[in-house]
């Protein structure tokens, strides 16, 4: 499999009254051509800003992000419409994500006409006619409002929007979190049978853990705009190293009256992240904490193979031998 | 083209053959905009009425009983009767006449004034709010500096400068409405552009010219055509107004405002030389009303029922 996607030391930067706000720090992975590749943290760690620097929705402030082996991360507004045919996003709210003075029909069928794929309106019918199939939406909503159809349905425009231009890869920006837990996992399924079928390439944020679990292949997890652990989906719910993957896998709710979950809550506040000082952003909140936490700022480290982790005592908290 | 099948395409291909599939048709927005209007009683009185304006607009030769110069002292001051449905004014001349080829006047400057403001003030407030920034501060702060003069004064310094023709009517009276427009288009594009649909275009390779025209402008209509309707009700007031002072329309062109104007002073002895007019401006008014309303009911789709 090769490399389709490479984001190298990404940063983005937001100017606020009160200095820089930091929302994507240093943030570097790879992702394979099929593969899915799961962001998680918590709200406001930047997960959403960085898949949108990526599709330059917003303008990163430095770093490569590498598409097929070119770097898109400063080239002209012309060419880049042309690798947004490549490269597409699916909304979390599905009730903004869609024009509401337009037809279910219009909305598929925006992409195709901007870039004028087909010559004649038959075909450009036709065409909006299978995408509304593929995604599962029945020919006789093609005239519906949006606010007509009920969340699972709408997200299913999103989706079909977002495969109009036949992309490679799509950033799914928590596509199920504002949906109904039953229309959730109808809305995953058609995801991973679109994965299969169009060969598509995921990157999927999300604060929720179990949803991750079952549709990446790789986890990155993120705190304050860094990431602080990589690593396989398996590998990391078995054995995760970061004091900050531990605390948010243990607040995944049991579905057992039974089983005792031992959860490990976090105390104190979050650190700003305006203008950050260098040193673990994570060393307020970690009950292991120690001196050099506050002083240094941890690196992304290949503690085990392919399971990198950002923090200075891996080794230690965990037993391994360095 | 990959012919794809997922288990929910293959469900869906069957209910939709057991149905017997709808053909899918496409008629335009408009068609489908007046046909929920028809619904709106209310809205469909205030188009007849207007409707019926606009004919006397187009038409004045073939609805009105005589010319609107026709004068005849005899019959001066003639109380509405059957041969004058709404009775003469001081130099025996028709009023309902008058009236009728007075819509001409009127509904023009109305419509026109509101037009050329409408897209001028829209267009900047769209830019400015859509750029934001510098753009916006610079463009915003010269409206302000347009609202600060009161704008009837600024319709008299325009007429006095450039003299009472009809068109400098029109830009006098539209140059005033301007910034009422580019701030509501504004404020209603601020509170969409931020919202993930706009960024949805964006994503899927959408220009500026398109969005604003297909995604933003599109959401603010509603606040933009109840201001339209009303405006173009303040603009023949204005309208009047100017008349009145001798800058607007000259006599003997028929205009509503000057109408009621050149009447005032024979109230107490012929009531009818103001009130006929007075009914007229007061029915164009109600009527835009009735159907801007209606008109924005009609545009959400929301409020389909």
């Amino acid at each position: 499999m090769s490399t389709l996607l490479e984001v190298r030391e990404l940063r983005k930067y937001f100017k606020t009254p009160h200095g820089w706000l930091h929302a994507v720090d240093n943030v570097s992975f790879q992702l394979e051509q099929g593969k899915t590749l799961g962001i998680v943290g918590e709200s406001g760690c930047g997960k959403s800003t960085l898949g949108r620097t990526i599709l330059h929705l917003v303008e990163p402030t430095g770093g490569k992000i590498i598409f097929e082996g070119e770097d898109i991360s400063q080239i002209s507004k012309r060419r880049f419409k042309e690798l947004r045919k490549e490269m597409q996003i699916i909304f979390q709210d599905p009730f903004s994500s869609l024009n509401p003075r337009m037809t279910v029909e219009d909305i598929i069928r925006e992409p195709l006409e901007i870039y004028r794929i087909h010559k004649t309106e038959d075909a450009l019918r036709g065409r909006v006619k299978e995408l509304m199939d593929t995604v599962g939406l029945a020919q006789r909503l093609a005239r519906s409002y949006p606010h007509e159809l009920d969340g699972g349905r709408r997200q299913r425009i999103g989706i079909a929007r977002a495969l109009a231009l036949n992309p490679k890869f799509i950033v799914c920006d928590e596509p199920v979190s504002a949906l109904d837990v039953s229309i959730q996992a109808q809305i995953l399924n058609l995801m991973q049978d679109l994965q299969e079928q169009l060969k598509l390439t995921y990157i999927f944020i999300t604060h929720d853990l179990s949803v991750v679990h079952h549709i990446a292949d790789n986890i990155c997890v993120m705190y304050l705009g860094q990431l602080v652990e990589r690593a396989g989906a398996r590998e990391l719910f078995v054995q995760n190293l970061h004091p900050y993957t531990k605390a948010l896998l243990s607040a995944i709710p049991v579905a057992s009256p039974h089983q005792k979950s031992e959860r490990m809550i976090l105390k104190g506040e979050i650190t700003s992240p305006i203008n950050p000082k260098k040193a673990c952003r994570f060393a307020q909140r970690c009950p292991h904490a120690k001196e050099a936490c506050f002083a240094r700022e941890p690196e992304l480290r290949e503690v085990l193979p392919n399971h990198f982790v950002a923090c200075h005592y891996a080794h230690e908290l965990n037993n391994l031998s360095e | 083209m990959a012919k794809i099948t997922t288990p929910a395409m293959e469900r869906l291909r069957q209910a939709e053959k057991k149905r017997g599939a709808e053909k899918p048709g496409r008629s335009s927005a408009a068609r489908e905009v007046l046909h929920r209007m028809t619904y709106n009683k209310l809205a469909m009185a205030g188009l007849a009425i207007f409707l019926l304006l606009v004919l006397c607009a187009l038409f004045p030769q073939v609805i009105a009983p005589e010319g609107y110069d026709d004068q005849n002292y005899a019959r001066a001051f003639t109380a509405p009767c059957l041969q004058f449905p709404l009775g003469t004014d001081s130099f025996g001349r028709d009023i309902l006449s008058r009236v009728i080829w007075g819509a001409r006047t009127s509904l023009c400057i109305g419509v026109l004034s509101v037009s050329f403001s409408v897209l001028v003030g829209g267009l900047i407030g769209a830019v400015a709010a859509y750029y934001g920034g510098k753009l916006d501060n610079v463009l915003m702060r010269l409206m302000d500096v347009l609202m600060a003069v009161p704008g009837f004064l600024l319709c008299i310094a325009i007429t006095a400068a450039f003299g009472s023709g009809f068109i400098v009517i029109v830009w006098a009276i539209a140059v005033g409405s301007v910034p009422s427009y580019a701030r509501i288009v504004r404020a209603a594009v601020l509170t969409i552009k931020d919202s993930e649909f706009v960024e949805a275009a964006r994503s899927i390779g959408a220009s500026d010219v398109r969005i604003t025209m297909k995604h933003l402008l599109p959401n603010c209509l509603s606040p933009i055509i109840v201001q339209a309707t009303m405006g173009v009700a303040g603009a023949i007031l204005s309208a009047a107004g100017l008349s009145f002072m001798g800058l607007g329309v000259q006599p003997p062109t028929p205009e509503w405002g000057y109408m009621l104007n050149a009447g005032k002073q024979y109230i107490r002895d012929a009531w009818w030389i103001v009130t006929f007019p007075g009914i007229t401006i007061m029915a164009a008014i109600f009527s835009l009303n009735l159907l801007g309303d209606g008109l924005r009911d009609a545009l959400d789709p929301k409020l389909k029922k």
